[in-house]
């Protein structure tokens, strides 16, 4: 009820998916991801209401919004990592491509849209483990193309240079930036087709930030982003797109220039001026 | 129809990705502890029933033990498994809980760390070894000078009269004091250091001693863990064994001296269920084994609830 | 005023010196144990007691050899029985339980570990020692495991709920499902914790006497098999102390303090890998 959406060139005929990358970079392309009157409980609490928007493909979406607006919680309906959450509960729809998300098999939607977390999570093993581990539970074992791929991913993450003589130290050993693009190498192994930011600098200084951001902005190229922040800077330098989230509804999402510049909406409005003071 | 279709979909997606075996397998083995639960109630019952069938309720106050002329009465066990850990908690309960708040709230963080490592050791030294020092070093000390000293001094109560063996009610009551300390200590101290900081503070802020803040606030805050904490060691008093056997007589008779050799439920059932042979004892011995089951479990039950209620690092985890 | 603030002084310190003397005489019966056991136990022990058979009753010398490997296999027994199911009960537990059925196993777990152990004893010898017609090793051992298990099971539930709900995620997000996630990322990051605990549980089941008296009972001799009778460290300390053999005397505070020593290293090592310190793996 309460939405303004400008949706980027939401097309109603749906054509097969392109594979992945081969769509380039356009501004105004197709939709990677299309929600659609989302409601989602924890319990008896609603944490979203009605929320709707189309994800562009090869574009960084930027979801903002005051803590407890329900931004993470989106993100965390577009790879279903709320299902570890016994009492939650989701109704509407979420189509990747053109293939219902809700109801596909969950570790391929997962594979498909890879997740990076507010603090550094590397698993407890060497860097090279963590890198292949999402390639090794989806059965990858030929050691020549793991090693392969964890070079490649690592080079994506811009952290290889860094890191590329000591592969089979333990992953703790790395600095907290480092560790954050470890965890994006990590979930770029499995070359997925959106990758999903929850507040991924947060835990960092601002110059490791600038690394991930540098990153982000390069690999927009080959895949879709959406990324959670609470630092307006960040989405206003590097998002395309941005939607603003309070309490629990989508009250604007527009192509970052309008959210930030003219917003319509006067919540918007409110929120970007008391931010930017 | 494509309801059915859809659902025996995901049941076979479900089971390819092995979540569910894995639940399954792993319910299967938790599943092992309500098992051994329900089998030991079970073979304890069906074992017992002969001395049901003989003596009924009567079994729990009669006071003749003889198994040669086929007399079972389980009261002189049941007393004496009573009075020792009656003996045990009066001494008990005051070391063990001055010992908990001086570990949580009185000593130096240093000092309070390496003296709980020393008492987590002495929770694990096993009751056999306790037997052993009772045995050579404490029984000896009861026999002189401590009970003589007693009735000399407390000589006027019943329970402080009679001949002086050494082993008794008295011995079994200390050893098992001495037993039980360790295990109050550390539940009451984690009882106390549960207990939020803002709750010590606002006491010490209107000017308090860090004894009054302890005592009026801190104290009544954990109560109920500590309260646990007593029934916890209680059950295990109760139930303990190889020590008491060692240390309290062997002897089937009720008095009111605690000088006096006595026996206890665990003691009878250690001495003497490799011996019996008639099946009407082994019965008997069983069932006071049941009897020994049913106390220790409510006093469980009791304690854990209590302690889930102050520290919730009980039970409920969840 | 004043008379009464230095009152309340007097009253604080009073409480700190009791409370601490307490504590005192709590801590110095550990020091009185171990000083009295190797005072006496180090004076009897020597090469025979780890080599040689028991003599018959009242002869002097033999040793413990036979009660030293007996202990070893009984606490085997009870590993092999107790540690899978401990271990994977405790899985459920922390990963894939419900709220009500996980408390109701809690629970019951909680009261097992409660039941006095010479109860269990009866229990493994209605449940192994009368069907097998014959006291056995295995029948001490199952006896152990049902007292190993609900130690197991907790400390496995404490130690993978230990384990940051982050790292969870993160396995989940690259596509694993539940089960690869918590085989591969879970148990790996909770093994050091996990593994002490049940160093911790086979410990304290080492030193376990009751349940033996009537299970394992004992043996003069080697045990030739487990559906044999078998000699065990605890169940000789017993027999020996309460015999009228001096020399038998001698040979229990031996055991002792064999036994003793084994146990508190374990806990000593277990507990200095288990400070915060060390809490991470890596």
């Amino acid at each position: 009820m309460l939405m303004a959406i400008d949706m980027p060139a939401l097309r109603p005929d749906v054509s097969p998916r392109a594979p992945a990358g081969d769509s380039g970079h356009h501004p105004d392309g197709r939709p990677k991801i299309r929600v659609s009157q989302i409601h989602f409980y924890y319990g008896s609490f609603q944490a979203l209401d009605d929320v709707s928007l189309a994800i562009g493909a090869n574009r960084i979406t930027a979801l903002i919004g005051p803590s407890g607006c329900g931004k993470s919680t989106f993100l965390r309906v577009l790879n279903r990592m709320y299902e570890t959450v016994r009492s939650a509960r989701v109704e509407g729809s979420v189509f990747l491509d053109d293939q219902d998300a809700l109801a596909m098999d969950v570790t391929e939607l997962r594979r498909r849209v890879g997740m990076v977390f507010q603090k550094p999570n590397p698993f407890p093993k060497s860097i090279f483990d963590n890198v292949a581990y999402g390639l090794k539970v989806n059965g990858l074992r030929n050691r020549a193309r793991l090693r392969e791929a964890v070079e490649r991913s690592l080079r994506r993450a811009a952290l290889w240079e860094e890191v590329k003589g000591k592969l089979h130290d333990s992953a703790y050993a790395l600095s907290g930036g480092q560790q954050q693009r470890l965890c994006i190498a990590r979930a770029l192994a499995v070359d997925p087709e959106v990758l999903l930011l929850d507040e991924p600098s947060s835990a960092l200084d601002p110059i490791a930030t600038g690394k991930i951001e540098e990153l982000l902005f390069h690999l927009k190229q080959s895949c879709t982003i959406v990324i959670v922040t609470h630092n307006m800077q960040q989405a206003a330098r590097i998002a395309d797109d941005t939607g603003f989230f309070l309490m629990g509804r989508l009250i604007e999402f527009d192509k970052a220039r309008v959210i930030f510049k003219t917003p319509a909406r006067k919540e918007t409005e409110d929120y970007i001026t008391g931010r930017f003071g | 129809m494509p309801r059915a279709a859809a659902l025996s979909r995901t049941l076979v997606r479900r089971l390819r990705t092995g979540d569910e075996i894995a639940y399954l397998a792993t319910l299967t083995f938790a599943n092992v502890i309500l098992l051994i639960a329900a089998l030991l109630v079970f073979e304890l019952w069906t074992t017992s029933a002969l001395s049901r069938q003989r003596f009924g309720w009567g079994f729990l106050t009669g006071s003749t033990w003889d198994p040669i002329a086929g007399n079972f009465g389980a009261l002189p066990f049941i007393y004496g498994t009573v009075v020792t850990s009656a003996v045990a908690l009066l001494i008990g309960v005051p070391l063990g809980v001055s010992a908990a708040i001086f570990l949580a709230e009185l000593a130096p963080p240093r000092v309070s760390d390496g003296l709980t490592f020393v008492i987590e050791l002495l929770a694990a030294v096993p009751s056999v070894i306790y037997g052993l020092l009772g045995v050579f070093l404490l029984v000896p000390l009861m026999r002189d000078p401590v009970q003589p000293f007693l009735r000399q001094t407390l000589g006027f109560l019943p329970w402080f009269q009679g001949p002086n063996f050494g082993v008794g009610y008295l011995a079994a009551g200390v050893v098992l004091a001495v037993m039980i300390v360790p295990l109050m200590t550390s539940i009451s101290r984690e009882a106390l250091l549960a207990v939020p900081r803002d709750q010590r503070e606002a006491a010490l802020a209107v000017g308090a001693t860090r004894w009054e803040a302890t005592w009026k606030v801190v104290v009544p805050y954990a109560r109920l863990g500590i309260f646990g904490s007593v029934f916890l060691a209680l059950a295990r008093a109760i139930g303990e064994t190889m020590a008491v056997t060692m240390v309290i007589g062997n002897n089937p008779n009720i008095s009111a001296s605690l000088f006096a050799p006595g026996y206890s439920i665990a003691a009878v059932i250690a001495n003497e269920f490799t011996e019996a042979t008639e099946a009407i004892h082994i019965a008997t011995l069983i069932q006071l084994g049941l009897v020994l089951f049913a106390l220790t479990i409510i006093i469980n039950a009791l304690a854990r609830l209590l302690i889930l209620m102050t520290t919730r690092k009980g039970t409920a985890q969840q | 005023m004043m008379y009464r603030f230095r009152w309340r002084k007097i009253v604080n310190l009073l409480m700190f010196g009791i409370t601490g003397l307490c504590t005192l005489v709590t801590v110095a019966v550990l020091f009185l144990i171990l000083g009295y056991l190797v005072w006496k136990g180090g004076t009897s022990i020597n090469l025979d007691f780890f080599t040689q058979l028991p003599k018959p009753p009242g002869e002097a010398g033999g040793g413990m050899a036979n009660a030293i490997l007996g202990s070893a296999q009984l606490v085997l027994v009870a590993a092999l029985i107790g540690v899978p199911v401990g271990f994977v009960g405790g899985v459920y537990l922390a990963e894939f339980g419900g709220p009500t059925w996980s408390f109701v196993i809690r629970y019951v777990a909680d009261l097992l570990n409660g039941v006095p152990s010479i109860v269990l004893g009866i229990f493994a010898y209605s449940m192994v020692v009368l069907p097998m017609r014959n006291f056995s090793v295995l029948a001490g051992g199952f006896a152990l495991s049902i007292i190993f298990i609900p130690l197991a099971v907790r400390t496995t539930e404490q130690f993978l709920r230990a384990v940051e709900q982050p790292l969870r995620e993160g396995a989940l997000a690259l596509g694993a499902s539940k089960w690869k996630a918590i085989a591969t990322v879970v148990i790996p990051a909770a093994m050091r914790g996990v593994a002490t605990g049940m160093m911790l549980g086979i410990a304290r089941v080492a030193g376990e006497t009751a349940p033996l008296l009537f299970t394992s009972f004992n043996n003069r001799y080697w045990s030739s098999g487990i559906d044999e009778p078998a000699a065990s460290l605890p169940v000789m300390i017993f027999t020996y102390a309460i015999s009228p053999y001096p020399d038998w005397h001698r040979q229990a505070w031996a055991a002792g303090l064999v036994l003793l020593a084994l146990i508190l290293v374990v806990n000593v090592i277990a507990r200095v890998l288990l400070l915060p310190k060390h809490a991470h793996g890596h």
